[in-house]
């Protein structure tokens, strides 16, 4: 009982750092129809400049200053970048991003190298918050969770509440119109760029210290960010959120019980060959489920893509 | 008449001059290994200790066979087996004749194999296999052939070297194993079982499981695992981000035992562990930095951090593997003829500034060496790793590792 409690927290952590990556990436995706492939490029750039930062300054500034340098970038790069692509078609778009993504490993390999960068959690927070069955919960993983449920909350309220988040989204449905009545649209495209990649440079920042800052980082977590948009639903926030905590489960709790497949044929009644080299289910004996975890979420995304092609949330096909 | 003696003079200077040109000629040596991708520190950190060995030991010195100079290039193989392959074949068409490689032992299998397919169909591009990493036991046993050889101790050595140590301590009742699921996770579970149960047969093996390779991104759910299984000890094969990550989510969660380990020192690992490992990272591996065993390896250590003030030497097997090869050409007599290098590499001993002696065994090519058990930490180091004040101190050495483990292999030799 003691592990599901630890398990339920630790998959919300996942989640919501997943959803901080996610909720940028179908923002983008909704104004523009462009798939950022570079997204959690600006995810391991965040990381990078909050250890930057943290060498002269330490965490806490990093923290503010990280993202925003992210966002400013990112702006940059719909600005004089995605923009004239743009009317090219969304062919064009898709091969700039993924030419960005690479681009933006060989420079953060450039400046800082290929090892890990030792980029460590604020001394404040490095203890354990409280025990569970022996489990120590460490104080930063709380402090992730408030961030991002922070996050959530603060962009649900400028999208629904505030008149910049009305202009957001009906620049979303009906651009030209929004255009006609006197809103300077692509601005308002460059302004959600800019926050989206910055969302990422947060969530770059805080799991930095956590899952480890090397060149490989956006690389290990670029293709989940897709799959989560994908079950969520393309361009829906909510959609995102549910994906992401659903993901963060999944794998956390795939990971944690080593449920091994030979007991369900065992329960069809099989047994256990003596020599497995020459049985046809070998490989399906030998199996646990720690094993497949990483691969759940795609085969929870297929099974989506049968089920609802527009995701568990989204409006249109995807 | 005229026209004949001119042939005659330019075809003895075109004679004479080739001569002089196979004296001072060049032993490429392709490094086959990740230099990008979620391994690419572990990759290159491996090519600078490469480059940086044969320009010290062959080099600088002149060359050996009077010129004969190494020069190391790298081939990056994104830590992919198919890819190995390719870079084998541009490696061999480029003159390449020796392979070096060491970061996975499925690309080690893949390699060796393909090596002694194109060995026997062509004679005259021959190239050497020397394995600095790879430490699956099957490249010495089953699949073991004569163009392959190790100067790595290979997993089950090592694990004898961590079972020695485990055997010792009584405070350890509950052990738990975990690595990567591929032929060299797999060979360090059945090693840790098999010896856990003959030297300690009271220590219960509470969990022994695999996880993807390079797939994981956030450890913690394995953590938790081992924390509630209520294991006094973890044994992992697991390296780079790997490595970091299962090591990080222990600590963090809570896990306060020994962490047995194979390769969880340098390339920025030391460095993010920090305090956090200190007491509870040990790694078994050969040649002693802390405290460093004789002048010359403070020269050469020193020497290395002038050139990548960033760097470690972290793999000083890759110092005895250019030293070994250097004298086993020089013991040879050329630097052409692969087939008399590797065959001087049999059975040759040679001391390594390390402060051992190795012995390439002539029956199954695995070097036998002094292995040690280190500890992490950040008292008594002359040398740390990552510039971070933390390092590996030996803790136990067993001399001459291995000597007599048994062996399957039976290969033809040329």
């Amino acid at each position: 009982m003691d592990l599901v409690v630890i398990n339920l927290i630790d998959g919300l952590v996942t989640g919501l750092l997943l959803f901080l990556l996610s909720s940028g990436l179908t923002l983008i995706f909704s104004m523009m129809g462009v798939l950022n492939f570079a997204h959690a490029s600006f995810y391991m750039l965040g990381a990078y400049f909050a250890y930057q930062i943290s060498l002269y300054v330490g965490f806490w500034p990093g923290l503010i200053i990280a993202p925003v340098l992210v966002g400013v970038l990112g702006a940059l790069v719909e600005r004089y970048g995605l923009r004239r692509v743009h009317q090219y078609g969304h062919v064009p778009e898709l091969i700039f991003t993924f030419g960005l993504a690479l681009l933006i490993e060989e420079i953060v390999q450039f400046f800082w190298g290929k090892n890990i960068v030792p980029f460590e959690e604020p001394a404040a927070l490095q203890f354990a918050l409280f025990n569970i069955g022996g489990n120590a919960v460490p104080a930063y993983k709380v402090f992730m969770i408030f961030v991002a449920i922070a996050i959530f909350l603060g962009l649900l309220y400028v999208l629904t509440k505030t008149r910049v988040g009305m202009i957001i989204q009906a620049a979303l449905s009906y651009p030209k119109t929004v255009e006609a009545l006197g809103h300077n649209v692509p601005l308002i495209f460059m302004g959600v760029f800019g926050v989206g990649t910055a969302l990422a440079g947060v969530a770059g920042v805080i799991a930095g210290p956590v899952l480890g800052t090397f060149p490989g980082m956006a690389f290990l977590l670029g293709s989940i960010v897709f799959v989560t948009i994908v079950i969520g639903g393309l361009g829906s926030l909510f959609g995102a959120l549910v994906a992401s905590l659903l993901i963060g489960w999944l794998t956390t709790f795939a990971a944690t019980y080593n449920f091994e497949f030979a007991s369900i044929l065992t329960a069809f009644g099989m047994e256990r060959p003596e020599d497995l080299s020459e049985s046809y289910l070998r490989d399906l004996w030998v199996l646990t489920l720690p094993q497949i975890g990483p691969i759940l979420p795609y085969l929870l995304m297929v099974l989506i893509l049968v089920v609802r092609p527009y995701g568990l949330f989204g409006k249109r096909d995807a | 008449m005229s026209f004949k003696t001119k042939f005659g003079v330019a075809a003895a200077l075109a004679l004479s001059v080739s001569a002089t040109a196979v004296c001072a000629e060049e032993m490429k040596i392709a490094f086959i290994d990740p230099l990008s991708g979620p391994f690419a520190s572990t990759g290159s950190n491996g090519l600078h200790q490469f480059e940086f060995a044969a320009d010290k030991l062959v080099n600088e010195k002149g060359g050996i066979l009077g010129g004969t100079t190494f020069k190391v290039d790298g081939f990056d193989n994104k830590a992919s087996p198919q890819e190995s392959l390719i870079q084998l074949q541009v490696a061999i068409d480029q003159g390449y004749k020796v392979i070096v490689q060491g970061n996975s032992s499925g690309v080690a299998h893949a390699l060796t194999d393909a090596i002694e397919k194109h060995n026997k169909r062509n004679p005259d591009s021959r190239v050497l296999f020397l394995n600095y990493a790879a430490v699956d036991p099957a490249l010495t046993n089953d699949d073991c052939n004569f163009w392959h050889f190790r100067f790595d101790a290979n997993a089950d050595i090592k694990m004898d070297v961590l079972t020695d140590v485990i055997k010792d301590n009584q405070d350890i009742k509950k052990v738990y194993i975990i690595g990567q699921d591929y032929s060299f996770g797999k060979a360090v579970s059945a090693a840790a079982n098999s010896m856990l149960k003959e030297k300690r047969p009271d220590i219960e093996v509470v969990g022994d499981e695999l996880h993807p390779i390079g797939k994981v991104k956030d450890f913690t759910p394995y953590a938790r695992k081992i924390v509630s299984s209520g294991a006094d000890a973890v044994i992992t094969g697991n390296w780079g981000a790997d490595m970091l990550g299962l090591g990080k989510a222990l600590v963090a969660n809570g896990f306060s035992g020994p962490v047995y380990t194979y390769y969880a020192a340098g390339s920025g690992i030391t460095a993010a562990f920090g305090e956090a490992g200190k007491g509870v990272i040990r790694l078994v591996a050969e040649g002693q930095l802390n405290p460093p065993p004789n002048d010359q390896v403070v020269e050469y250590y020193k020497a290395y951090k002038a050139k990548y003030p960033d760097g470690n030497i972290d793999q000083p097997r890759i110092y005895n593997t250019i030293g070994f090869l250097s004298a086993a050409i020089e013991k040879a007599g050329t630097a052409d003829d692969v087939v008399s290098i590797g065959k001087a590499m049999e059975g040759m001993e040679w001391d390594s500034i390390f402060g051992t002696k190795l012995m390439m065994r002539a029956e199954d090519h695995q070097v036998i060496q002094n292995m040690h058990v280190l500890v992490h930490t950040n008292e008594g180091v002359t040398f740390d790793y990552d510039n971070s004040g933390f390092g590996t101190v030996t803790e136990s050495t067993i001399d001459m590792a291995g000597m007599d483990s048994p062996t399957t292999c039976k290969m033809d030799r040329p």
